[in-house]
């Protein structure tokens, strides 16, 4: 066997590639290569991937097999002083060479165009959903849906959903691995995706691209529903907007804080154990009050006065081991001054407390 | 001497003196100026750091010397055209001096791109150290973003680029038979300042704020908003790409005007060839990065708004100018390696190149459909939709030429008697993880797939695979090719062995399994990351931990190789280009007579064949004016 594959070394090559081939690709197909499936574009990604992946490998295995065959074939005896035999080309191999992998990428190429007209296709009354990325968090809203603001991205199953992609600042990309697509949120352009959930279950959000200090933990939930819950959970925000409203002008302060407190983003960054989030980005505020008044003492600010500078023009004063240009400086223009006022009432209220 | 000629003449003196100078004069610049506006206070911090940056470089490379000759000819003071006193190296001291020897400043690139090398790595174990499992445990957020970006930084603009420069200052002159570079001062300028771009980067990390954090890629905006640690990689990056733009045009000039008589270009060994079609990358492109840069800087110190949308900038600008340089930077990175490839192969497999004619022209090809691609990188980037199809076909075609390349060095291997060397280890350890990257280069290619993988540590995976597998095992392979010519000495076999396979597995180990948590989700550029990716991060740090100790191997042959390693003959591979028809080191100035060449390079099993001929003045071909038509081009099919 050895001494004809030694004498036939073709034969060997194509034998030994056949066979590693064949394996090669119920491995590729058998590696669980991605996150399930939870709209309508990952299916077809997927198989479009396991296309890729069956053209690679006998590509990939034809490379290593005439390279390993040939080390094992013609490698030098020690002392072996004689040159190889002088072929300098053959006009015949280069033009199949050249011809062959032009005929597989413009293959893979339209394949490549059908599928992306496929996932980007115009649909019909989509759910509209914007999109706003800050550093750290991101802001949902429903603007065909009563307005509705929220935290948690929440979408109905099997409907249609266009996102308008925005940003507050720098860039940062907008990506639900289990949905497969992702594009950046550009400052002065707003980006779209279409998709369709498929699947019903819960998700993330993940930011994409570099956007500072707060990147990896950028995350925000994802719910996907059924159409009953969805509308449900429209009309319950709805009802929580309109009562959080009510409730700070009736007096249920904690709550309203809270939730400003969540929407705006501040959890990104800030631990506060009261609104459960526990981020070492900035400056902890579980002990927000004692700091206040001694932060307070040395710029001559009530404690009142300091942490709404703090959030207005966080530059003001940096708490020590804490950087200049890291927090966002336009929370004048995101929040009103009640919902100022409320904020720092909140944070006040809810850092003094002696911990259990 | 006495201390004040020291401080007067080029030198180290000379040099530090130049730097308290340069301090001085910025901390006097920017309060002048800033006095004259009236602004408040007169002293300020950035502002100082960001002129300091500009003049301290400058300052360094003139204390040093390398414009002594070219001021003493500009203010009219008598100068020697053939003075060679600061030609070639006598003792180690001359190293640390401007040299206007190709061999010496070759030396002197390679040492230098290896201490980045060793730096970025050193940055790389650190990150998979952090990466080793999920949360923060050694480093906070902004010292691991400063820590990847300015380890991606040094890798691509200190060691790997650079480094190819330096194989190819060596090796270049002697191949075409030429006696040194077209503007050896040039050469001499193109290298200091190098160090200079090195040191400011890693000098970030005493910025206040940190290193610069925002990758190698350094997106408008958040680069225009980061702390002062940014102004390092803005304006070092315009030291290292001047640097490259200074040498692309002296090899242009040399391979075009300075061949030995007989050398056409169809002789020209591939890695002239692939120098040649670098260097045109590299002058046709990198004025674009440094224009990317410029507006950064400016955005950032004289508040123009390229990149602020509320006052009419535009952020996807950035990126398509920072592109039309970076994609063509990856051929950068890649081409000489092509040559070094091409050269090994044939001479260690003892065969001549299969379709030379057509490795030359996939070069080209390469670098005409380079500049057709860039838009690749932003497929998700919200750019206009219409631009992404034609990207992706013309990327896609890329695959074309680069599939002549990996073919033609399988052929040439065919049949041939292959030594398996530790160069020739790591040129087929080159072509086949090269052909892995090029692969999932081809993945990257189609939209669909990018949409979901872009951004995540499938890119990761696919960059190092080009990069490290690719690039730098060409530049292992080079330098072992060439260790004998360039210290006169052998390498150890064995090590160098060892070294090629604690390399190969590790790395693969290392980078192979970021393939499966990229397309599983895992975004790249994070300190810490989702539950679910832990037991492959575990895998790929302890990986990366033995494949960075590999490296050591590599040192110590080096070291101890150079110092007492057994004397090396003038061509212990028998090979037939000109490099190795001459003494290993060549003499002072490379031939004591010039040769002719009279055939093609790799003429190994033709009877009788050589590439060039010495004072043989019946020479049978009649030497070609250099850079003129030359004789006929030779059958070499």
């Amino acid at each position: 066997m050895g001494r004809l594959l030694r004498k036939r070394p073709a034969l060997g090559m194509a034998l030994l590639s056949g066979v590693s081939t064949a394996v090669g690709i119920v491995i590729v197909l058998a590696i669980d290569w991605f996150p399930v499936q939870a709209s309508t574009a990952s299916p077809q990604i997927d198989t479009l991937w396991d296309v890729l992946m069956i053209a690679s490998v006998p590509v990939f295995v034809l490379v290593m097999a005439v390279a390993l065959y040939s080390v094992f074939a013609f490698r030098a005896e020690p002392g072996d002083l004689s040159d190889g035999e002088p072929i300098h080309g053959n006009t015949r191999l280069e033009v199949i060479w050249v011809t062959i992998p032009f005929i597989m990428v413009s293959a893979l190429a339209v394949y490549g165009w059908i599928v992306l007209d496929d996932i980007e296709a115009k649909q019909t009354d989509p759910l509209i959903v914007n999109v706003t990325g800050q550093q750290f968090a991101w802001r949902f809203d429903y603007p065909d849906e009563g307005k509705v603001k929220s935290t948690e991205l929440v979408l109905p199953e099997d409907r249609d959903v266009e996102f308008r992609v925005n940003t507050d600042d720098v860039l940062h990309d907008f990506w639900v691995p289990e949905f497969r697509l992702k594009t950046d949120a550009v400052p002065g352009l707003t980006t779209k995706i279409r998709l369709k959930p498929s699947r019903i279950g819960e998700y993330d959000v993940v930011c994409a691209e570099l956007c500072g200090l707060g990147h990896a933990t950028m995350r925000s939930a994802v719910r996907v529903v059924t159409p009953e819950d969805f509308d449900a959970w429209i009309a319950k925000e709805q009802q929580s907007e309109t009562d959080g409203g009510a409730a700070a002008a009736g007096g249920d302060e904690a709550a309203a804080g809270k939730q400003l407190f969540t929407e705006t983003g501040c959890n990104a960054c800030h631990t506060l154990a009261d609104a459960e989030s526990a981020s070492a980005i900035g400056p902890g505020l579980d002990e927000l009050s004692a700091d206040a008044e001694k932060y307070g003492e040395q710029n001559d600010q009530s404690p009142e006065e300091y942490v709404k500078t703090s959030i207005t023009e966080p530059d003001a004063f940096l708490v020590p081991d804490f950087n200049a240009g890291i927090m966002p400086a336009d929370y004048a223009e995101q929040l009103s001054p009640e919902e100022l006022d409320t904020l720092v009432k909140y944070l006040l209220s809810v850092s003094g407390e002696e911990k259990p | 001497m006495t201390l004040g000629a020291k401080l007067r003449g080029p030198g180290w003196y000379r040099a530090a003196l130049s730097q308290p100078i340069s301090l001085a004069f910025s901390v006097g610049l920017v309060a002048a100026v800033r006095a004259l506006y009236g602004y408040d206070p007169v002293l300020d911090g950035n502002a100082i750091t960001t002129v300091a940056l500009i003049t301290m470089p400058i300052g360094f490379i003139v204390g040093i010397g390398c414009f002594d000759y070219w001021f003493r000819w500009a203010s009219g003071a008598p100068t020697v055209p053939e003075d060679h006193s600061g030609h070639g190296a006598k003792t180690w001291r001359d190293y640390f001096k401007v040299n206007t020897d190709h061999k010496v400043i070759g030396i002197q690139y390679i040492v230098t791109t290896f201490i980045f090398f060793i730096l970025g790595g050193l940055m790389a174990m650190v990150i998979r150290a952090e990466l080793a499992q999920p949360g923060t445990q050694f480093v906070d957020p902004n010292t691991y973003n400063g820590l990847f970006s300015v380890h991606a930084s040094l890798m691509i603009f200190l060691f790997i680029i650079p480094v190819f420069a330096g194989i190819a200052n060596y090796v270049i002159p002697l191949m075409i038979g030429a006696p040194d570079m077209a503007f050896p001062r040039l050469n001499a300028l193109s290298f200091w300042m190098l160090p200079t771009a090195g040191v400011m980067m890693v000098a970030s990390f005493f910025a206040d704020g940190g290193a610069f954090a925002t990758g190698w890629t350094a997106y408008a905006p958040i680069s225009t908003e980061t702390p002062i640690g940014q102004q390092f990689f803005t304006i070092g990056v315009q030291f290292a790409g001047a640097s490259s733009i200074a040498t692309a045009l002296n090899f242009l000039v040399t391979i075009i005007t300075m061949r030995a008589p007989g050398m056409t270009f169809w002789r020209m060994p591939l890695l002239v060839w692939a120098n040649f079609t670098t260097s045109l990358l590299v002058v046709i492109a990198t004025p674009f990065i440094a224009g990317s840069q410029f507006f950064v800087l400016l955005d950032r110190s004289l508040g123009t708004h390229f990149f602020d949308p509320a006052a009419g900038g535009d952020v996807l600008m950035y990126q398509h100018v920072f592109w039309f340089y970076s994609h063509p930077a990856v051929y950068i990175m890649m081409l000489p390696g092509f040559g070094i490839v091409s050269e090994i192969v044939s001479t260690h497999a003892r065969k001549p190149v299969f379709g030379y004619r057509m490795m030359a022209f996939s070069l080209v090809a390469i670098v005409i459909l380079g500049f057709t691609v860039w838009a690749h990188h932003m497929f998700v980037s919200g750019m206009f939709d219409w631009m992404r199809v034609p990207m992706m076909i013309t990327t896609m075609l890329i695959a074309v030429p680069t599939g002549i390349k990996i073919f033609s060095w399988l052929a040439t291997l065919w049949k041939g008697v292959i030594h398996l060397t530790t160069p020739m280890l790591f040129a087929l350890g080159f072509i086949t993880m090269f052909t892995l990257g090029g692969i999932s280069g081809i993945i990257l290619a189609v939209i669909p797939v990018v949409i979901h993988v872009s951004d995540t540590y499938f890119i990761v995976a696919h960059i190092h695979y080009v990069l490290f597998g690719g690039s730098v095992f060409t530049i292992f392979a080079g330098l072992y090719h060439w260790f004998p010519k360039m210290t006169g000495r052998m390498y150890d076999e064995k090590l160098g062995k060892l070294h090629f396979w604690l390399s190969f597995v590790f790395f693969n180990l290392t980078f192979g399994p970021m393939h499966f948590v990229g397309v599983d989700g895992m975004p790249r550029r994070v300190a810490d990351y989702a539950d679910q990716f832990a037991t492959w991060n575990a895998v790929i740090s302890v990986s990366s931990f033995i494949f960075g100790l590999s490296f050591l191997v590599f040192l110590y042959n080096m070291i101890t190789s150079w110092r007492q390693g057994p004397r090396a003959v003038a061509n212990p591979w028998r090979a037939h280009s000109i490099e190795w028809q001459v003494s290993s080191p060549p003499p002072i100035f490379n031939f004591d007579e010039i040769p002719t060449v009279v055939g093609g390079p790799y003429e190994y099993g033709v009877p009788g064949a050589v590439h060039a001929v010495f004072g043989d003045k019946k020479a049978p071909v009649k030497p070609a004016p250099a850079g003129g038509g030359g004789a006929p081009p030779p059958t070499t099919e």
